[in-house]
Parts: C-alpha cells; sequence; structure tokens
C-alpha cells in the first residue's frame, strides 16, 4: 500500500474514533446545562443528583475527546504535510481560533466544572457549566467552518498552487456551513439525550432509582422529541445544500447515472450500482422521487453522474448506502418519538414496557447515523481535498509508507485498548448508579475563594 | 510593527509556557513509580486534576501558532518529525486518560503505569523532538526531504535525559507548594538532587551545541550577540543558586519559582543561539512565514482572546490553590 492510502486510513480510523466522543460532549453539555439551571430555579434536589451522576459520564466522555482530538491537530502535519502548505493561508486561522475561543474556554472551566463545587457559589459553577458547553459548541462550528471551507472553497485565490486569502469572512462563512453546522449540532443534541434516555429506560425497566430516572428520561424524551423531527428537516436542508454546491456527491450519494431530460428523476430506495458499467445493477425506484427531495418539483433536472469524468467521482456504493442508512435511523428515530408523543399524551410513558425496551435498544443509533453522515461527507469530497481545486492525491506528506504502517498499527492497538476501556467504566460508573446521599455542597460566596482555611493551618 | 516578530514571539510564548506549565504536569507522571503508596499517588494527581487539561492546551495553541505564522515549518518539521511527535501524541493518550480511568478503576495498577509510561514517553519524544529540531532538516524546494530517523543521533537523546531531569524538578518544585508532611519532605529531596542533575545536563548541552550545531559557536562570539548572549547563562546560574538556597531554608514557593527561572535562562539564551534560524540550518523565520492578511487577522482574534484566556486561567489556579486537601477529587 502507498502513503497516500495509509495515510487515508489512518486519518479515517483516527477521525471516525475522535467524532464519536465530541457529539456526547455537546449534547451532554447542554443537558447538564439544562438540568443545573432546574435545579438553581426549582431547589428541587433531584436535579442536583441527576447532575453529579451524568457528570460521570461526559468527564470520562471528554478527556478521550481531548486524546484523540490532539492527535488531529498533528497530522495535518504529520501526515498531510503538502496540503497543510497549500491551505494554511486560508485554513489555519480555523484551527487557531478553535484553540483560542473553545478549547481555552473548555479546558479553563472543566476544572470548576468537575472540582469545584465545593469552592465557588453555585451560580459560578453555573456559569463554569455554560461555558464548557458554549466552548463545545464554538469548537464544532470553526471545524465545521474548516471542514466546509474544504467542501464549498470561498474567499480565496490560487497562486501558483497556493491558496491566498481574499476574504475571511467569505472564508468562514463558505456556502456550505451554516447548514451543516445546524445538521451537526442537531446530531450531537439527538444522540446525546437518546443517549440519556436509553440509559434511562433501562433503570426503569430494571426497577432501580425509578423517581430518579423517571425525571432523567422525562427531561430527554421533551427534548428528543423536539430535537429529531427538526433534525430530519435540517438533513433535508443539507441535501438540497450539496445538490447546488456539490452535483457529483449528490448524483454519487443517489446512485443517479443520468440526467432526467424529460419528467422528474427517480429516487433508489435500493440500488445495487456497478461502478464499471456506470448503472445500477438493480434498484427499487420511486418516480420522481429525487427531483422533489432536492428540488422541490416532481420534474426538476438532477445531474447525473455521467456528467462528470469518471476520475472526479467519489465511490458510488460506500455513498449510496452509508447516506441511505444515516436517513434510515433519522426515520426509525422519527416513529420511535412519535410512538413517546402519543405514550406521553395517553400519561403511559413511564410504564410502557416495549416502548421502554425499545429506547433501550435505539440508544446507540444517533453514533452510528453520525458516523455514515461523515462517511458520506467526506467519502463524497473524494477525489478532492479541496473541492474541485486540490486533489487528496497532492495533499499527502513526503514520507515513507513504513511510518504510516507503524503509527497506523499503534493508533489501532491504543484506541481498541482505551475504547475497551472506556466502555469498561462508563458501564461501571452506570452499574454503581446514582448516589442519592451525600450532603448537598455548600454555598460560597461568590468571590469563590476556598472555605476550609482555618482547619488546614491546623493541620499544616 | 513587524508582524512575523510578534508571531515568532507568541509561539516563543506559547512553547515555553507549555513547557512549564505541562512541564510539571509530566514531571508528577514520572514520579509516579516512586511510591508505592495509593493514598500518596492520589495527592499526586490531585495536585494537578483541575489544571492538566488548559495546561495541555498551550501544546496545541504553541502547534496550531506555527500552522497559521510559519506554515512551511509546519509541513517540513511535523513530516521529520513524524515518528517522535506521533510517539509524543501516543504517550499524551495514555496520560490523558489515565486521570478518568485510574478514578473509577478498582485495580488502579495498569493505570498507574499508563500514567508513568504515558508521561515518560510524551516527555522522551518531547526531548528526541528538540534534539531533532536542533539537528536539522533537510529540505529541497520548501519540502522535506530526509529520511524517517534523521533525528535520532547522541544529542537529541542527551536533550531527552536532560529534560526527563528537567521536568522531575519542576514537578518536585510544585509538589513542594501542593503538599504537606512526608510526601513534602520527599520532594524537598527530590528537587535537590534533581536541581543538580538539570545542572549538569545544562553545562553539557551547552558545550555540546557548537559542535552539533556550529554557527552557534559564531553567534556567541560575534557582536552585536557577544554583548548580551553571556547573561542566559548567568542568569540561569543565578536561578540555580536560588534554587539549592531556597530548598535548604525549606522555602514554599521560591524553588518552584527559581526553578521556572532556571527554565526561561536556558530557553531565551537557547532561541539567541540559533536566532534567525527556526529550523536550522536552513529555513529563517521571514522564509517560513504566512501571508501577511492571515498573520494579521489570527493576531486580532490572540490580541482580543488570549487576555481573556490568561484572565479565567489565572481565576482557576486561584480557585484551586492551597495544599492538595483531603476532599478527593475523584
Amino acid at each position: 500500500m502507498d502513503v497516500l492510502l495509509l495515510s487515508r486510513i489512518q486519518f479515517a480510523v483516527t477521525t471516525m474514533f475522535h467524532i464519536l466522543f465530541p457529539v456526547l460532549t455537546i449534547g451532554l453539555a447542554f443537558y447538564l446545562v439544562m438540568v443545573e439551571f432546574l435545579w438553581l430555579v426549582t431547589k428541587q434536589e433531584i436535579y442536583y443528583r441527576m447532575y453529579r451522576f451524568w457528570v460521570k459520564i461526559f468527564a470520562i466522555n471528554f478527556g478521550m475527546g481531548v486524546v484523540s482530538g490532539v492527535v488531529l491537530e498533528f497530522e495535518f502535519g504529520t501526515n498531510f504535510a503538502n496540503f497543510s502548505q497549500a491551505v494554511s493561508n486560508v485554513f489555519s486561522p480555523f484551527l487557531a481560533f478553535e484553540i483560542l475561543t473553545a478549547f481555552f474556554l473548555e479546558a479553563g472551566f472543566l476544572g470548576l466544572m468537575l472540582f469545584g463545587w465545593e469552592r465557588v457559589h453555585r451560580s459560578i459553577h453555573f456559569l463554569a457549566t455554560c461555558l464548557v458547553s458554549l466552548g463545545a459548541i464554538i469548537s464544532a462550528f470553526w471545524i465545521l467552518a474548516a471542514n466546509s471551507w474544504m467542501q464549498t472553497p470561498a474567499g480565496y485565490k490560487l497562486v501558483n498552487g497556493k491558496f491566498m486569502v481574499t476574504d475571511f469572512s467569505a472564508a468562514i462563512f463558505s456556502p456550505s456551513l451554516l447548514a451543516r453546522m445546524c445538521h451537526m449540532t442537531m446530531a450531537s443534541f439527538e444522540t446525546s439525550v437518546l443517549v440519556v434516555a436509553g440509559i434511562s429506560a433501562y433503570y426503569l425497566l430494571k426497577g432501580n432509582h425509578p423517581a430518579f430516572f423517571r425525571r432523567s428520561l422525562g427531561i430527554a424524551l421533551i427534548m428528543a422529541v423536539l430535537f429529531v423531527p427538526l433534525q430530519v428537516y435540517l438533513g433535508d436542508v443539507s441535501g438540497r445544500q450539496v445538490f447546488h454546491h456539490q452535483p457529483t456527491k449528490l448524483a454519487a450519494m443517489e446512485a443517479h447515472w443520468e440526467t432526467n431530460t424529460t419528467g422528474g428523476a427517480p429516487f433508489a430506495v435500493i440500488a445495487f450500482p456497478d461502478i464499471e458499467a456506470e448503472k445500477n445493477l438493480f434498484a427499487i425506484d420511486i418516480p420522481n422521487g429525487l427531483s422533489l427531495l432536492v428540488t422541490h418539483s416532481f420534474h426538476g433536472k438532477v445531474p447525473g453522474l455521467k456528467e462528470f469524468p469518471r476520475k472526479d467521482r467519489p465511490d458510488v456504493p460506500i455513498l449510496f448506502w452509508s447516506f441511505r442508512l444515516m436517513v434510515a435511523i433519522g426515520f426509525v428515530l422519527l416513529f420511535v418519538m412519535i410512538w413517546a408523543a402519543i405514550l406521553w399524551w395517553r400519561g403511559r410513558l413511564y410504564e410502557n414496557h416495549p416502548f421502554l425496551r425499545t429506547l433501550w435498544v435505539v440508544h446507540p443509533l444517533g453514533f452510528l447515523a453520525t458516523e455514515f453522515g461523515w462517511i458520506t461527507n467526506e467519502v463524497g469530497r473524494q477525489p478532492w481535498l479541496v473541492y474541485n481545486l486540490m486533489r487528496t492525491s497532492e495533499g499527502v506528506s513526503p514520507i515513507p509508507a513504513g511510518n504510516v504502517i507503524w503509527s497506523l498499527s499503534l493508533f489501532l492497538i491504543i484506541f481498541a485498548v482505551i475504547g475497551a476501556s472506556y466502555f469498561y467504566y462508563v458501564l461501571k460508573t452506570l452499574r454503581i448508579g446514582p448516589d442519592l446521599s451525600s450532603p448537598l455542597p455548600p454555598i460560597q460566596r461568590t468571590a469563590g475563594m476556598r472555605p476550609l482555611k482555618v482547619k488546614e493551618r491546623g493541620t499544616r | 510593527m513587524d508582524l512575523v516578530a510578534i508571531w515568532s514571539g507568541l509561539i516563543g510564548l506559547a512553547i515555553i509556557l507549555y513547557v512549564i506549565l505541562d512541564g510539571f504536569g509530566l514531571g508528577i507522571g514520572l514520579l509516579f513509580r516512586s511510591t508505592q503508596n495509593e493514598e500518596e499517588r492520589d495527592i499526586l494527581m490531585d495536585s494537578i486534576a483541575p489544571v492538566w487539561d488548559a495546561n495541555q492546551t498551550w501544546l496545541v495553541f504553541g502547534g496550531g501558532g506555527v500552522f497559521v505564522a510559519f506554515p512551511m515549518i509546519y509541513g517540513v518539521v511535523f513530516s521529520a518529525l513524524y515518528i517522535p511527535l506521533l510517539t509524543f501524541v501516543f504517550g499524551l493518550i495514555f496520560r490523558g486518560v489515565a486521570f478518568e480511568f485510574r478514578a473509577h478503576a478498582t485495580r488502579k495498577g495498569p493505570w498507574n503505569k499508563a500514567f508513568f509510561f504515558g508521561s515518560l514517553v510524551a516527555v522522551i519524544a518531547q526531548g528526541l523532538t528538540l534534539g531533532g529540531v536542533l539537528s536539522g532538516t533537510k529540505v529541497a524546494e520548501d519540502r522535506f526531504a530526509g529520511g524517517p530517523f534523521d533525528w535520532l543521533n547522541p544529542f537529541s537523546v542527551t536533550v531527552a535525559l536532560a529534560l526527563i531531569a528537567g521536568y522531575i524538578l519542576l514537578a518536585s518544585t510544585y509538589l513542594i507548594i501542593k503538599t504537606t508532611g512526608t510526601v513534602q519532605e520527599r520532594a524537598y529531596a527530590r528537587a535537590f538532587r534533581a536541581a543538580w542533575i538539570v545542572l549538569a545536563f545544562q553545562i553539557l548541552v551547552t558545550i555540546w551545541t557548537p559542535f552539533h550545531y556550529p554557527s552557534t559557536l559564531s553567534n556567541w562570539f560575534s557582536p552585536p550577540r557577544i554583548y548580551f548572549i553571556w547573561i542566559f547563562p548567568l542568569i540561569g546560574l543565578l536561578a540555580f543558586y536560588e534554587v539549592i538556597i531556597s530548598l535548604k531554608k525549606r522555602r514554599e514557593i521560591l524553588p518552584f519559582v527559581f526553578s521556572v527561572v532556571f527554565f526561561f535562562a536556558g530557553y531565551l539564551g537557547l532561541i539567541a543561539s540559533i536566532y534567525p534560524y527556526v529550523v536550522p540550518p536552513s529555513i529563517t523565520f521571514q522564509q517560513a512565514a504566512a501571508q501577511q492578511e492571515t498573520l494579521s487577522f489570527t493576531l486580532w482574534g490572540v490580541i482580543i482572546v488570549l487576555p481573556l484566556v490568561l484572565g479565567y486561567t489565572v481565576y482557576s489556579y486561584m480557585v484551586f490553590r492551597g495544599k492538595v486537601g483531603t476532599e478527593r477529587y475523584y
């Protein structure tokens, strides 16, 4: 294997491992903000207990996100040095701003959020939770700005193969940013509240701490019922955005070979695309479906793959199936949420065992959908690094393949070890369950200094 | 003002802040095997638990800064130092997850090991990276053109060993501030020994550098540098003296402060010796710099945000100041 393919595999492995954790960090932080807010407003102890329970999962998850994220920052230079040198004028400020406005914020207030209960006033603690949550969202913004620029580049001019900035706001707010930012943030929220809902449902089925987990589930479901349909809508917005800016990618996602000249383009529910023959070997089509989806009219023209040179097309089967699996998950979750709404209306939400079991079964699906979405997004960008401007093959580092074989093998081993440990400790935390008896934190004065000065002097 | 100069200064600042802040963090990891007592390990861990993540962020900022301001260096050096840099990352992964996993583990042994070896690997890889940069990089047409092991030589290995001693010094003096009783007593003794070892390495590396990298010698003995470059070893020696004295007097904060000064002196002396070459001996700051618009745009972000970052970092240290108490963080 050559250094290009190896580097691509390594980047895929490291990003696909990494993204699992930020998704939960972003969404769970938001859930924690809500729970702490409810505690401060209603003064009900249960909300404090909920915070302390879910923040344990949050903390383990956050640590994994940090260590797997540092890797990526290095890989731009180690594995894609030529890309880095070519695009840095436009691209690198995104990363710098992410570090400045998000990483420092998260890292700076995480300590207070996890360990500050005894040392600062509740309002300061709440502020810390809010800032960590904000930092997570800002971080997503900059990463999506960087990725969107690669997908739909803007605000640059090319000089001797180097990208020079002409307009920073155009580069940051590239045409695809808004749709993708909304879609990804919502994916994080949706995935996380489903995790909370699924775990809570499991406890309710077992009959452990019913009061505690009813409340956890209730809040998670209120959010999920809002988020899931919204995400279906945002997915549609994203799809049309791809159609407008990356028609090759859209045609590949849909295994759509021939441009429709008369009538609408069909939507293939299932298809087996044959890249060599440039057609689908077998397909179940919905007539006019694709035209309706992306142009919102029955006979809208959708360019087929044959309009684009073979060397500029991404891998059709991967795109076709990853996209469909993502969409399928979205609709499964939509049906579960409709069920939830009906049960809530009848007042039987917490007693219906088939429903609770379903929640438990579907709760990891958000992660899968996120992975399939990113596969669609990134494989769909191929064969380009910067869409239509710089090929992936032009961006790789001048290093021997042996380097990457070495690092890729180690990444696989290390990720297996820490991934398994992560699961083990998360399950262990869940098995131990919430702590319902430890004393509430004392209320400190807002200046936030430590209360135990006198005692300390005495023991020295 | 010259944007390239400002950015060089900023990155220089980020790197030394990282070295100091994560230096004591990694040093705590290196000290993890020096005790068999699980209670004591808890204290070591708690002394850095609320701040290690923020400290490590300075590394990412330094790296990001190089990417912004000197993309050519980012590309060339990161390709050249592929193996030590990713080894460094592997070390950081184990070090980082150990905080949470150890806290949740019933059998803490494996995560104690992960914390120690993760820190050790990270420190050694850091030293090899620095030594590798100073050993020079083959560049052709703005791209790295050397082999995968160019960074490995006796000099870079020596720098790595020096860094181990240096971080143990920082960690021990930091522990003096954060602990009491026997843990503190042992930290005093360890800081004392580490200080002497660091001094020996400093002298060795200083004498070695001109042999390894000849243009430093002419830099040292020709104007204008000859007029000021001797200040740095002088400050270093004074700081070393103060470290030793303050340790003997059982002062709590001064040993750490002077250890930091000791580090600063060595760092500034090194920069003064090789400036204006960043990837000696071929690329200067000016050659490697990014587009002016990129430099100024990002600099505005830094000017607005960095004071806030420094502000809440100091606040966080204030909140968690004082001795590691009996309240366990995990």
